[in-house]
């Protein structure tokens, strides 16, 4: 081994070095950093709310905060949120399972990539939310026409992250695969998917976010999904009751969900992956 | 290493039968690119014989069809007429007997750690248990001088280190035949000086067979134990050196550089009057 490489490797023992838990230290922790923006808007949203002095119109963060301990207590915000949950992971699984079919079958088949990228141009501007009136002339006010606008607003876009993400594969790595006497199903899963992943986790976070604005959105135009209404239908009631702090609540539980999603899951999903592998930075 | 004159039969003949046949013959090989503007012919009807525990090295300017050459060799490509044996066996596709060190870093794969990297074409080609894989990795990565970089992620390691863990690869596999595609040629000249001074005394150690394709003269005499020159467009053989006497003490010697000179001539004429 060379002098040049050995003080590479070097490098390599450097980064398991923890350091003492210091301010400077501490501030480099994004965790920490994103907490610390989050208070500073609470304070900003605070100052302003008792400026303007109309809890009706604009509640106080305090206010709020209130409402969203007792309507997670005592009005079953926490169900609503969890029915439009449990709604979400059905439709994006479905969409998932689609999505990765017919990617499947479009880096095979050049024919049906064609169909793909066609049908991705068409239906990827087409907002998910304007099927709505349509979903439910089909299938009726239900789970059904909630979960067809859903696959609607993930599949499209997954598809094209994920589409991208296996054409993007280097061509060596695909080598080194066949080199080793892969093909077909195994090929794609030993080579091809762990390859592609950093394009297939910005696809799933994308489509996450697309699926639950859509979601809410088509919870506020028709409110109740079979027995259990969702969040989107308890920030409607709200706003019918004129409990504003509790419009809040809701739009603040909405924020929440979404925010543990990305910084908890896909992050911890980010950093056992991509990030480990110098894939992304 | 030996070319053979005259139209060589499908099968092996006869009076070879009862002799071992080489470890990687290739016979009247040519090879076809197809791009937009039609069909260009790479490689015109070469013939190769690389016999167990020799090095032949592919040498030519770029365009001599070298490195699609050895994507042939690899099964990547398939031959547009003539024929490739790896022991006798006709070459289908590509396969784990015949494995391949390139020459880009990003060869090993990114999501394995190198001692996973290494390990795994033993996994998926020789059906190895896990516990022999890895020991088997650990061992090639020993002997490439890795062992502090088992547990590293290929994007930690410098250029050199990542070719030699796709060396340590390539041999912890055991494969027939070894086929490097210029693998020294994107690293710094202290470092090339380095790897290629380390593969030379693995293949004396462990009389590995292998195929070593490069555009540096220098290289070619040195690593190799025969030399095949190439004439570009399309692809011809040119010339063929047995070059099996020199070793490391060599380089610099007068019959060295004599060779070396000789070989330059020999490309550079030709480039000339194409």
């Amino acid at each position: 081994m060379s002098e040049l490489d050995l003080g590479a490797a070097t490098g390599l023992h450097r980064r398991t070095v923890r350091g003492s838990l210091s301010p400077a230290r501490l501030w480099r922790h994004t965790g920490v950093r994103r907490l610390v923006i989050l208070a500073g808007l609470a304070a900003i949203w605070q100052v302003a709310a008792l400026w303007q002095n109309n809890p009706l119109l604009f509640p106080t963060f305090t206010d709020t905060a209130l409402a969203f301990i007792e309507a997670a207590r005592s009005e079953g915000m926490l169900w609503s949120a969890l029915a439009s949950v449990f709604v979400l992971l059905k439709g994006y699984a479905i969409a998932i399972v689609l999505a990765l079919v017919l990617v499947s079958g479009a880096v095979a088949i050049p024919f049906v990539r064609d169909v793909l990228q066609t049908l991705t141009a068409m239906f990827n501007p087409l907002p998910a939310i304007a099927l709505l009136p349509l979903a439910m002339m089909w299938l009726g006010l239900g789970e059904k026409a909630l979960l067809l606008v859903l696959v609607h607003s993930v599949l499209w876009p997954f598809a094209l992250a994920a589409l991208s993400g296996f054409e993007q594969v280097p061509e060596t790595q695909r080598l080194v695969g066949r080199n080793y006497g892969l093909r077909g199903p195994s090929y794609v899963v030993r080579i091809l998917l762990p390859a592609a992943l950093p394009s297939i986790l910005s696809g799933l976070k994308i489509g996450w976010a697309f699926a639950w604005r859509t979601l809410i959105a088509a919870e506020l135009v028709f409110g109740v999904s079979s027995s259990q209404g969702g969040l989107g239908w308890f920030i409607y009631r709200s706003r019918n009751e004129l409990l504003t702090d509790r419009v809040f609540a809701g739009l603040a539980c909405v924020i929440l969900i979404g925010l543990v999603v990305e910084m908890v899951i896909f992050r911890f999903i980010e950093r056992r992956t991509v990030l480990r592998w110098g894939l992304q930075r | 290493m030996s070319v053979s004159a005259s139209p060589a039969p499908t099968f092996a003949p006869a009076a070879a039968a009862a002799t071992v046949p080489p470890a990687l013959e290739a016979r009247r090989l040519t090879l076809d690119y197809t791009t937009d503007a039609g069909t260009v012919r790479a490689v015109d009807s070469v013939d190769l014989t690389v016999a167990e525990g020799e090095r032949l090295v592919l040498l030519g300017p770029s365009g001599c069809g070298k490195s699609t050459i050895l994507k042939a060799l690899a099964g990547f490509i398939p031959a547009t007429s003539g024929s490739i044996l790896v022991r006798g066996k006709p070459v289908t596709g590509p396969g784990p007997d015949r494995l391949v060190v390139f020459q880009e870093f990003d060869q090993l794969l990114p999501w394995k750690t190198v001692r996973d990297n290494v390990a795994f074409p033993l996994r998926v080609a020789r059906k190895v248990s896990r516990a022999e894989a890895n020991a088997r990795a650990e061992a090639a990565l020993a002997r490439v001088g890795l062992t502090r970089a088992l547990d590293a992620f290929p994007h930690a390691l410098s250029g050199g280190m990542k070719q030699r863990a796709a060396i340590a690869r390539a041999l912890a596999a055991d494969p027939d035949v070894l086929l490097m595609d210029e693998p020294f040629a994107a690293l710094d000249a202290l470092t090339r000086r380095q790897l290629q001074e380390d593969l030379l005394a693995l293949a004396e150690e462990l009389k590995f067979t292998l195929v070593f394709v490069t555009h540096a003269i220098d290289e070619a005499v040195l690593i190799g134990t025969s030399l095949h020159l190439l004439s570009p467009h399309p692809g011809r053989t040119l010339a063929t050196r047995d070059t099996a006497h020199f070793g490391l003490a060599d380089v610099g010697s007068p019959a060295f550089e004599s060779l070396t000179r000789e070989v330059h001539g020999l490309l550079f004429d030709k480039a000339a009057h194409v």
